[in-house]
């Protein structure tokens, strides 16, 4: 009997319960001297000077550089987008956010660092400073005066001055997608060392070893092959925020070899939370019409994405807001437009589901207002416009084909799951019994891209060893998803043998010759399939040998994984052992395979949701009861792994809805710079989860696989915030913004009745 | 001080973290550093058997304790401490990053409190954050090492 799909324990966890993982900050890298970067405390303005003296004479001190010692050229940024908004190395006449480094400090030691860098003193004079990402579209502040505009990319699809028509019907309402720190609990942090034969190796807390080697060569202008780089080799969570490559990781091998001698560099949390790049950061005005009997007839959405001072992954991911604009539902027109821009902010990159939360956070809260405004139940409304089970592959207005999906089916489950019937009775007595405990219930019913968009790519090698052991080489890459496990599953069942003689290499681009990484939940659908496939090929290897054993054609040969043996179809009785063959295979070419996969394109997981709260009606403050989730990723390989994933994401879904929110004063000073501030959600906030999976495999790939990385988010998230305002609704709330803090909800109920 | 058993003497800087103490002194690497506001947890070891922030604590003030990490929490001969054990049988970790410090919380919780309720389960390791698990199976782990309930959420 096949492994796959049974609930299988991790290989890695033994190590990480008994002596911790390997994390960058736990090498012991001998004769390494410590990076601090000094960081601008300013969120806009010129530098007039900096004083390094005091600092280069600090105990310990190595070095101390500023912008005018490094003479790489500046990043430039992706080209979509505006080409001026171009970021040096270290600020160098104007720095544009707080928390930019503005000088690096090198020291024997840790500590020594600190202290140096608090003697680099730095003459500012300040400008106007630009926050609001609304206001930033037509502002005469500019953050690149050489750009003549905030604005660092555009998107239009439609323009119908008789968009509605047709419609009883048109609700409109602004809705902020705020934004959040992604908060991997291992912040950023890189070593470097250079060898004797001129090869430098570069340790990075990345979810992808191959892009910070290209970035290194690019950059840095070092050939790719005197280059290794090594991710992690454990790596403490990543969310999306790991998958660009920073200039203070990038600068390492450039700056060791400055000062000759090898490098670590690990950022402070504080650090941390204003450097590595934030997520969402939508502000979008959704305009829905239809009927007055329940069909959704036309949706626009307008989107401002805040991109921080330089534009990097989070101005781009609009696109992938457009991508999926009206979520699963057959919406005859649909409209999109969008406008990144640049503020004085930290930049902002992917954070778990990367622009299609905010696609479905968009359309599940239009979906509940325009449902308020026709006054029908949530459900029919839904129902009534979700794309039916035999229209797949269905193609949307925007252009994108969605593999296979069943929606209804989705939606019948985590209603009968939930009890709705039962929840709405008990909120209707709550109301006219006058309880000042509101009930809530909110739905969201989802549907998501992974490994998209275009074509899934990636490597993956299977090797049998002389004495039997596997090794299996991936270009993906894990920051906590289990691949050593998912893909020791994979072999185990191709080729029979046990898990623990398979060892999955990942993330060190001297072993992996290429990969894409860890990101849009594509890793078992790109890298497994790369993996069966290269597994496949070592089995017919091995049948080929097999046929020349048994004097039979190889196209004759069957191998069953369970006993291990090879036989001529029809006769089992005469065999030979998988340790036969492969002891002749080992004789003459071995058995290895290296298969670069390349996929027909993304696939479209789906789900529904169902959240139950509780909001205090004098307090406005929010208790999550239930979460009930139903998701649907195609063939679920392993279910502890998927459950996992999944309850992560949820945790992150409400922590967007209720609590999480990075927030900066008018002058551009960040006040959630550290966990004390930011309200990273924690276990007293959540209740247990309450899981089904569905499972429709999907046609796109070998395996029926989807990927599950980033569903529980992108359904949880509406389903909570749609909710809170449920709770509400009957005092006259029509809509209140995330994260709906107790003083939100609390504020919304007072205007609403008084 | 003792760090797990094993007598420790070393000239420190009276501003040294007793974390930085234990990874970089001590060299035991498996107690992370995952805030410096004392907010995460992930760097909870145990001193004189009661759970604490070893970011929060000079190595000077503790001299003269004794300390257990992660890497002191299994036997001697290798076989996992239950609450290892119940974290691994219920997939109550993902990166491993908060890992040693959430695993140190809750054997101190369970020292505390033998037998919680899923509500006691959740505020006791309320300053113990991960971001990859949700917390559910953490609090699956802990209230199976407890010989309690599984908590009231349903599937797996």
């Amino acid at each position: 009997m096949s492994i796959l799909g049974n609930r299988v324990l991790r290989k890695e966890d033994p190590k990480f319960l008994t002596v911790g993982g390997s994390y960058v900050d736990d090498l012991k890298l001998e004769g390494a001297a410590h990076v601090t970067y000094v960081r601008s405390t300013m969120a806009h303005a010129r530098i007039l000077s900096i004083d390094v003296d005091e600092a280069r004479s600090a105990p310990g001190v190595l070095a101390v550089l500023t912008a005018a010692d490094i003479d790489l050229a500046p990043i430039a940024p992706n080209g979509m987008m505006n080409s001026a908004m171009v970021q040096q190395w270290l600020a160098s006449d104007i720095t544009r956010f707080v928390g930019e480094a503005v000088a690096i400090v090198i020291t024997e030691e840790r500590y020594q660092g600190t202290d140096a860098a608090e003697l680099v003193f730095v003459d500012y004079e300040p400008l106007p400073v630009l926050i609001d990402q609304e206001a930033a579209v037509g502002s005469e502040v500019q953050l690149f005066p050489e750009a003549g505009t905030n604005v660092s990319m555009k998107i239009d699809f439609g323009e119908d001055p008789d968009f509605f028509a047709g419609c009883d019907v048109v609700v409109r309402q602004r809705i902020v997608n705020q934004r959040v720190a992604p908060c991997p609990l291992e912040v950023r942090a890189a070593a470097c060392r250079w060898s004797d034969d001129g090869r430098v190796t570069q340790w990075a807390s990345t979810q992808g070893a191959h892009s910070v080697k290209g970035d290194i060569a690019k950059y840095l202008g070092i050939e790719p092959e005197d280059i290794r780089v090594i991710a992690g080799p454990d790596v403490g969570g990543g969310f999306g925020a790991k998958i660009g490559v920073y200039t203070e990781e990038l600068l390492l091998p450039w700056l060791s070899k400055r000062v000759g001698r090898p490098l670590k560099w690990v950022e402070t949390r504080s650090e941390s939370m204003v450097n590595l790049g934030h997520g969402r950061g939508q502000v979008q005005h959704a305009e829905i019409g239809g009927t007055r009997d329940g069909r959704v007839l036309a949706y626009r959405l307008d989107v401002v994405q805040d991109g921080g001072a330089y534009p990097k992954m989070g101005s781009i991911l609009p696109f992938m807001t457009r991508t999926m604009l009206g979520g699963v539902y057959d919406i005859p027109k649909m409209e999109f437009h969008s406008r990144s821009v640049v503020t004085n902010t930290t930049p902002t990159v992917a954070y778990r589901g990367a622009g299609r939360p905010e696609a479905t956070a968009a359309i599940e809260r239009a979906m509940d207002l325009y449902a308020a405004e026709i006054g029908m139940d949530p459900v029919e409304v839904r129902r009534k416009n979700l794309i039916a089970k035999d229209a797949f592959p269905f193609t949307t207005p925007v252009g994108t084909t969605y593999d296979i999906g069943d929606y209804d089916r989705a939606l019948d489950l985590v209603l009968e799951a939930a009890g709705y019937t039962d929840l709405r009775a008990e909120q209707q007595r709550r109301r006219e019994s006058g309880d000042r405990r509101l009930l809530g219930i909110g739905l969201s019913v989802y549907v998501e891209i992974t490994a998209g968009p275009g074509s899934p790519r990636e490597f993956g090698a299977v090797e049998v060893k002389p004495d039997g052991k596997v090794i299996v080489r991936t270009g993906s890459s894990s920051h906590g998803q289990g691949h050593a496990t998912a893909f020791s599953m994979l072999v185990a069942d191709r080729l029979g043998v046990e898990l623990d003689d398979v060892e999955v290499i990942h993330g060190d681009t001297d072993i992996v010759p290429r990969g894409q990484g860890t990101m849009g939940s594509r890793s078992l659908q790109a890298g497994g399939t790369a993996i069966v496939r290269a597994a496949d090929q070592v089995v017919n290897m091995a049948k080929s040998v097999a046929a020349d054993l048994l004097e039979a054609s190889a196209e004759d040969i069957v191998f069953d994984p369970a006993d291990r043996q090879f036989h001529v179809a029809g006769t089992p009785a005469v065999a030979k052992t998988w340790d036969e063959v492969a002891t002749v295979a080992h004789q003459g070419e071995g058995l290895a395979a290296e298969i670069d996969y390349k996929g027909a394109g993304a696939t479209f997981p789906f789900g529904a949701h169902l959240v139950v709260v509780e909001v205090d009606r004098d307090t406005g403050k929010v208790e999550v009861k239930r979460i009930v989730a139903v998701d649907d990723a195609g063939r679920i390989l392993n279910p502890l792994l998927a459950d996992g994933q999944v309850h992560g994401g949820l945790a992150q879904g409400v922590a967007q809805a209720l609590l999480e929110e990075v927030l900066y004063d008018e002058d551009g000073n960040p006040v959630t710079s550290n966990l004390a501030d930011y309200a990273f959600i924690s276990a007293a906030e959540l209740p247990s989860f309450e899981r089904t999976q569905m499972e429709t495999p999907t046609p796109l790939n070998d395996l029926g696989a989807k990927g599950i990385g980033e569903s529980g988010t992108i359904g949880s998230t509406p389903a909570v915030h749609n909710a809170v305002i449920d709770a509400v609704a009957h005092l006259g709330v029509r809509h209140i913004d995330m994260p709906c803090t107790a003083e939100k909800v609390w504020r919304a109920i007072g205007d609403a009745t008084t | 001080m003792t760090v797990n058993g094993s007598q420790q003497e070393h000239e420190v800087e009276p501003r040294l973290l007793l974390v930085h103490y234990i990874r970089e002194v001590v060299g035991l690497t498996g107690t992370n550093i995952g805030c410096d506001t004392s907010s995460c947890g992930a760097c909870t070891v145990h001193i004189d058997g009661e759970s604490v922030k070893s970011c929060t604590v000079l190595a000077v003030q503790a001299d003269g304790s004794s300390i257990k990490t992660i890497e002191g929490l299994a036997d001697p001969d290798g076989t996992m401490h239950p609450m290892q054990e119940a974290f691994r049988e219920n997939h109550g970790l993902q990166c491993g990053y908060c890992t040693p410090g959430m695993v140190m919380a809750a054997v101190s919780l369970l020292e505390e409190q033998p037998h919680p309720t899923e509500a006691e389960v959740r505020e006791g390791l309320e300053g113990n954050l991960c971001r990859c698990t949700g917390y559910h199976n953490i609090v699956k782990a802990v209230l199976a090492a407890a010989g309690s309930a599984a908590p009231s959420g349903g599937a797996s």
